[in-house]
């Protein structure tokens, strides 16, 4: 099944699409109907956010959507194997991956894959069905009330997406990695929902990876929820190298237990337009968050990091560190918040966000904020754009290195300090690979993903 | 080996270098002193390519060629040196990566391959020591939170690593301590040969106890206002720049 997302009379029709979902949803677990006609409802009256907020002031949403796309309610039957085509082929990286295809998992929804330490994944859909009681207890607590039509519109319409679970001081004992892909003759629409839940003293590595190679316009709008309990530890990389001519919105949204420590690194190598929302909230004693980003954007790239931490128990730590590189008439947009309610005593809470515009054209909004209503805390953020440091220039070229290649180490050492906390070492070098051919203007996707671009 | 005629250099239009004369042969060390302000470090930006400051009028010449010409790479590949006056931080640019680079900069420079991984590290190992610089140091990105001592031995290093054949010291020796001092001093002495040059800018005549200069100059207000032997170091020592002014006042 597959409909056109309208556009018309300046707004997106998403009655009719709701209408035409709830027809061919009858299957889905039936608590799951409640959250989908409540999340309409609140869509119908709020619509797509608009650029009167602060959230989305710089991205014209509307402008995204009037464009048309279509959207599957099913996995498409594809006509090759994913696997003869595609394989991530980063050394020495010993990882279970699964794929989505278009927002669905792709390779058998019909049972979750079971592995070591009781760790379960696969299809969100069939996570549903076989795991009622986990999936119920958690689905849609680390949202809440989003208050943002986006997330409202991915509860009302989503149809599936991947599913991790790690049961209590469980580890699946390797890394897991998620590959996204986006491949289709035509333009699409495409809204994963996923979910991560990592129990009490659990531990997980994820990678994931989001390849959109389709050359037809591609828009996602994905949700994340990931929960991760008390004492448990979560790591994840996320490296998103997208064709131009895919638009992805993602929110991740991270519920934090006592003592729990989650590290994230994002790494936003390549796509057309990339808006990344992480909301974290930080709701036992004791939690730590750390959160990397790194963005390479240039022609007309747009990259937009949106973070939000909730401090809303005493004792906890957070930390986000992101660094842009914008070259041609690349755009940039980063807004950070950190609330620190009147509770959370003893928070220490840090933002940086640091940018290098290599043009006139380039353009980078930064807007880093503290909100803070308890008294005793540690809480710094800043800010800077700038151009490359003329006098360390000098300095290099003093030694003898060429402009170029001065130019190249300046950007490369910028960018390492955000690359040198990935732990997988493979998964690092591989992204320093990466790297040094994305700020020599070479190609930069992973050889074996650029087969599927046909 | 270098010679400067008539030099005059300018910063965001404000004329700072006025008729810098100045001749360096191969073999000889000159040092310049002067009070703050007067325009050594100006000069030494200058010499190695700066090009914040504009050369407005007169001529540098580095073995026969114009030296205005060139890049500061081109520079620094024809064999010229500065130590900084303030070193720079690179953050996440290790110094290994940063010599590797400039070393190979170099040779290919001079039309040879790159340098092999294992004589790049007996290379290293053999300079560490000269300027008894810490291992630690070398994994580190570049004068990123060194300190000020640190920052000066890495200079140094830096030079002993690139074998210049004129290299400038700007104020090498402030902030590193009396054994610090010393070891930096035998470092340059080592690397001493009679085809290269060294300009050294100092504050004190303490430097040149032990790294002996040929010339030593003032530079005051842009222009070379005394030049005699070793002397007038201790001479300034004693008394000060006010008797050089006083001498200026009355011509
Ligand atoms: N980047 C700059 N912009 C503007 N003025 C500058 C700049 N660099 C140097 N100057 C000015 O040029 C003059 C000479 O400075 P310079 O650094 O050459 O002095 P110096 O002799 O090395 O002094 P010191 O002994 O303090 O190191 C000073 O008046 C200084 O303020
Ligand atoms: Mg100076």
């Amino acid at each position: 099944m597959t409909e056109v997302l309208t556009y018309k009379d300046n707004k997106l029709d998403f009655e009719d699409m709701f209408r035409k979902s709830e027809k061919t949803n009858g299957h889905v677990a039936s608590f799951l109907r409640s959250f989908r006609e409540e999340a309409a409802g609140s869509f119908i009256k709020s619509g797509l956010p608009g650029q009167n907020t602060t959230k989305y002031k710089y991205l014209d949403l509307d402008g995204l959507f009037s464009r048309e796309y279509y959207y599957r309610f099913q996995q498409e039957i594809v006509h090759f194997d994913i696997n003869h085509v595609f394989k991530c082929d980063i050394p020495n990286m010993n990882t279970k991956m699964q794929i989505l295809l278009n927002g669905f998992y792709y390779g058998g929804q019909d049972s979750l894959v079971e592995l070591q330490g009781g760790v379960k994944c696969g299809s969100m859909l069939q996570a549903a069905r076989e795991m009622p009681d986990i999936f119920e207890k958690y689905y849609s607590k680390a949202v809440g009330k989003a208050n943002d039509g986006l997330v409202d519109m991915n509860t009302a319409l989503w149809r599936d997406g991947y599913f991790i679970y790690v049961p209590k001081n469980g580890s699946p004992g390797e890394s897991l990695q998620v590959v996204n892909l986006v491949l289709s003759e035509r333009n699409l629409f495409l809204q994963p929902r996923n979910m991560i839940i990592l129990e009490e003293g659990a531990e997980l590595n994820l990678v994931v990876c989001d390849h959109a190679l389709s050359r037809k316009l591609s828009l996602s709008n994905s949700v994340s929820e990931i929960f991760v309990g008390a004492n448990a530890k979560f790591d994840y990389t996320v490296l998103q190298n997208d064709h131009n001519s895919a638009s992805q919105i993602n929110y991740n949204f991270i519920d934090q237990g006592r003592d729990s420590r989650v590290e994230g690194n994002i790494i936003s190598l390549h796509g057309g337009l990339i808006r990344n929302n992480h909301i974290v909230k930080l709701s036992g004693r004791g939690a730590e968050n750390y959160l990397g980003g790194l963005n390479l954007t240039d022609g007309d790239q747009y990259i937009d990091n949106y973070v939000f931490v909730d401090h809303a128990v005493p004792d906890c730590y957070s930390e986000q560190f992101f660094k842009g590189v914008l070259d041609d008439k690349a755009r940039g947009v980063f807004n950070g918040r950190i609330l620190v309610q009147q509770d959370a005593q003893k928070t220490q809470a840090y933002q940086k966000n640091n940018n290098i515009l290599l043009t006139d054209h380039a353009r980078m909004n930064s807007n880093p904020q503290l909100e803070i209503y308890a008294d005793d805390v540690k809480c710094t953020h800043g800010a800077t754009v700038g151009q490359i440091d003329e006098e360390a220039m000098f300095y290099l070229r003093s030694r003898g290195i060429p402009e170029n290649e001065a130019r190249m180490m300046m950007m490369y050492g910028f960018a390492e300090e955000i690359i040198k906390k990935i732990k997988i070492d493979s998964l690092r070098e591989r992204i320093e690979d990466f790297i040094a051919r994305r700020l020599r203007g070479e190609m930069t996707r992973c050889e074996n993903c650029s087969l599927l671009d046909r | 080996m270098l010679i400067i005629k008539d030099l005059h250099a300018e910063i965001d239009g404000k004329e700072i270098l006025k008729g810098i004369n100045l001749e360096l042969k191969a073999g000889e060390v000159h040092a310049i002193m002067g009070p703050n302000g007067s325009g050594k470090s100006t000069l030494a930006s200058v010499i190695s390519g700066r090009d914040l400051v504009k050369v407005t009028k007169g001529k540098v010449i580095y073995k026969g060629n114009n030296l205005l010409d060139m890049s500061p790479e081109a520079r620094s590949h024809a064999g010229i040196f500065l130590g900084f006056q303030y070193p720079i931080e690179i953050p996440g640019v290790s110094i290994i990566n940063f010599m590797k680079t400039a070393l190979n900069e170099h040779r290919k420079a001079r039309g040879e391959d790159a340098i092999s991984p294992s004589d790049f590290l007996k290379l290293m190992r053999e300079k560490k020591a000269l300027v008894e610089i810490d291992s630690s140091l070398v994994n580190r990105s570049v004068n990123e939170g060194f300190s000020g001592g640190e920052k000066k031995r890495n200079e140094i290093f830096q030079m002993a690593m690139l074998e210049p054949e004129l290299a400038i010291l700007d104020e090498t020796d402030s902030g590193l301590d009396i054994d610090a001092l010393r070891t930096v001093a035998n470092g340059v002495n080592k690397l001493k040969t009679p085809k290269n040059a060294t300009i050294v800018i100092t504050h004190y005549q303490r430097l040149l106890d032990y790294i002996i200069p040929d010339r030593v100059h003032v530079l005051y207000k842009g222009r070379i206002v005394k030049s005699s032997g070793r002397e007038l170091a201790m001479e300034l020592e004693e008394k000060g720049y006010d008797w050089i002014k006083k001498e200026l006042a009355n011509d």
